[in-house]
């Protein structure tokens, strides 16, 4: 079964990150409408940490989810208006309250090991009447058949999609191969897969479109990159691949460049790039959204960001864990 | 004095832990029954090796049994769905008394080192949630000495200590939490955060407490929360600061944005806590179970001082 290729922009939303989550209403609705002109097919909206993020632990938004996604839904003509939940951090009432307001595509993300704590949201959502993808983050910590067997239990639960997530930008290109290749072996042909990746490695495009050649036709992307960490897969470069490629797309190539490069790129007040604090992400395998809460603590304790980074690595901390960057800073302190 | 007869429906992790606890430290309580609904169940075969009464019909199970007369207390350490079905059957009883371990949250609140008094003549109790026993009473030590605007707390668990029924009421236990941060731990608005982490070796229970508070002496705060740490230790010896504690500021002219709240200001205050288990059940990285059965038993064992 050959499924078209369906562009998802996360600059709403993973994009959040480098911001810390500081989106007005106005620009929101002003790159919602710009996405949906150049005829994205999904875009993402809420804060970073999905539904309800908003906290010490992750940083309190400017605004509301609910303020964020008001009125968007009625000015999209092609794009969907999707929204992102995460079990321990937003609820299935939350989404009841995103789906009054327009949004009809969820995706549900977990732990790479722990897809079953989202039974109750994916069964949730199909109820609603929603599209539903399961989001199993961190993939690099679940080897290809650990990760698939995930992936089934979320299709079990009523996964229209299930994504290989690669949150700490770790992944090497035979290693989202073999990811893709084991979803394509276990899950059912109509199962749609899907592909996020962040450029920490530099490889936010090169992981993107190897999934897409193992038979992943849901690709993830923002403009500029905007995304945690060293960014996700930046959109327009995608583009201008996918029409090189002669594959088959919505998008408009020049309206994105147009927006990657005037619209966000001012937004940014640390770059988002591949650096020394970015790419020791990728290298130690670390949640890219711990990126700026680690650069705060080093700069409060006086170390250096790649050396808390290291540890968290080390420590096997998983997505969520931002507490553990002071826990991990106030030790490399106690050390000295 | 003679010990009242108890018995613990579900025979899961958090069952099996509070057996351990009752038969091997209770002087007030005697387990008689253990109750599950699976046939298999690990615990439910350590119950009748230990000569427990068992079942694996439900409640209902129990209820057809001689030994269902002299039970007393009642300890539901199932799902939220089932203790619904479960109070219907007990609440019939007036000579039981149901200790709710799971969100449910029929009966009020307890935290033992907080308001140990919510027990008082009632006939069903709730224990909050694993992550409410350890993160309540830190932000009731910021209230005590000064008003907690917002109160919130991340619990990391290892993922082999989370059983099916904790991994099917991820959202009761945030919304459980949350809401027993404010009735019980004192703050205008509570948010809680929960996240299963499946490193191996499996890493011990971690929890951190931010509140966001009027400005007050951090000494006097520091202190308090000190004072409240030894009180908990007092029956989970495994509950440590893992850190100092930590204070910021929030100025006025950089507020944050708290949803229901809207901007705040004032002392932020980070806690930065370790609970280790006992190792009655699964290994002391389980130090979810032993808060959980521990303040569960120790509230069983109140109600025989005050009722019997």
């Amino acid at each position: 079964m050959k499924h078209n290729l369906y562009i998802q922009d996360v600059s709403l939303r993973d994009g959040m990150h480098p911001i810390q989550h500081q989106y007005t209403r106005d620009q929101i609705k002003d790159i919602a409408i710009g996405l949906d002109k150049a005829k994205v097919d999904a875009i993402e909206i809420s804060h970073g940490d999905g539904l309800c993020g908003g906290s010490f632990n992750y940083g309190f938004g400017a605004h509301t989810d609910w303020e964020w996604l008001e009125g968007i839904a009625e000015l999209l003509n092609h794009a969907k208006l999707t929204t992102l939940l995460i079990p321990g951090i937003g609820t299935i009432e939350d989404l009841k309250r995103a789906r009054d307001l327009g949004v009809e595509s969820v995706r549900v993300a977990t732990h790479s090991t722990e897809a079953d704590i989202s039974a109750q949201h994916i069964e949730a959502a199909r109820e609603m009447g929603m599209d539903v993808s399961g989001f199993l983050m961190m993939a690099h910590m679940n080897d290809p058949k650990g990760l698939a067997e995930q992936a089934k239990l979320m299709e079990s639960y009523g996964a229209h999609c299930v994504y290989v997530t690669d949150s700490a930008g770790a992944l090497l290109m035979n290693e989202v191969r073999d990811r893709i290749k084991a979803f394509k072996d276990i899950l059912r042909a109509e199962t749609e897969i899907g592909i996020h990746c962040h450029h920490n490695l530099s490889f936010g495009v090169a992981n993107t479109i190897v999934a897409m050649e193992e038979g992943a036709n849901r690709l993830d992307a923002s403009l500029a990159g905007m995304g945690a960490g060293a960014g996700n897969c930046p959109l327009e470069v995608l583009i201008a691949v996918l029409n090189k490629m002669k594959a088959e797309h919505n998008a408009d190539l020049f309206q994105l460049m147009d927006m990657a490069d005037d619209v966000i790129r001012p937004l940014q007040q640390r770059p988002v790039q591949v650096d020394r604090e970015t790419l020791s992400l990728g290298y130690s395998g670390v949640y890219s959204s711990f990126l700026l809460h680690s650069e705060r603590a080093a700069k409060k304790y006086g170390l250096d960001t790649r050396t808390i980074l290291n540890e968290l690595g080390r420590r096997k901390m998983v997505g969520g864990q931002e507490d553990m960057i002071i826990d991990v800073a106030l030790d490399l302190v106690n050390s000295k | 004095m003679t010990k009242v007869k108890v018995a613990i429906i579900g025979s899961g992790n958090i069952g099996t832990d509070l057996m351990i606890k009752i038969m091997r430290n209770s002087d007030y309580l005697e387990m008689s029954a253990m109750v599950g609904i699976d046939v298999n169940s690990e615990g439910l075969a350590r119950a009748q090796r230990m000569g427990y009464v068992t079942t694996a019909k439900g409640l209902g199970g129990l209820v057809e049994m001689p030994e269902w007369d002299e039970i007393k207390i009642i300890f539901d350490a199932t799902s939220a769905k089932a203790h619904y079905h479960n109070w219907a059957i007990v609440e019939k009883c007036a000579d039981k008394t149901m200790i709710d371990l799971t969100p449910a949250a029929i009966g009020p609140y307890l935290i033992p080192t907080v308001n140990f008094d919510a027990g008082h003549n009632v006939r069903n109790v709730n224990m909050v949630t694993c992550g409410g026993q350890a993160t309540i009473p830190m932000v009731a030590a910021v209230n005590r000495i000064t008003k907690v605007h917002y109160g919130e707390i991340v619990a990391s668990i290892a993922s082999k200590s989370a059983g099916a029924g904790t991994r099917a009421n991820i959202d009761e236990f945030t919304a459980t939490t949350a809401k027993a941060i404010e009735k019980v731990g004192g703050a205008d608005k509570g948010k809680a955060l929960i996240i299963l982490n499946p490193a191996e070796p499996p890493v011990v229970m971690r929890d951190t407490v931010f509140t966001l508070s009027e400005q007050a002496d951090r000494e006097a705060i520091k202190a308090s929360i000190h004072k409240m740490v030894h009180e908990v230790q007092a029956y989970v010896p495994g509950y440590n600061l893992h850190q100092e504690v930590q204070f910021d500021d929030i100025p006025e002219d950089k507020p944050v944005f708290i949803e229901d709240l809207g901007y705040r200001y004032g002392l932020k205050t980070t806690i930065l806590l370790q609970v280790r288990g006992a190792g009655h059940y699964l290994p002391e990285y389980a130090g979810n179970l032993d808060i959980m059965t521990s303040a569960a038993m120790r509230t069983g064992e109140k109600l025989v001082k005050e009722n019997f």
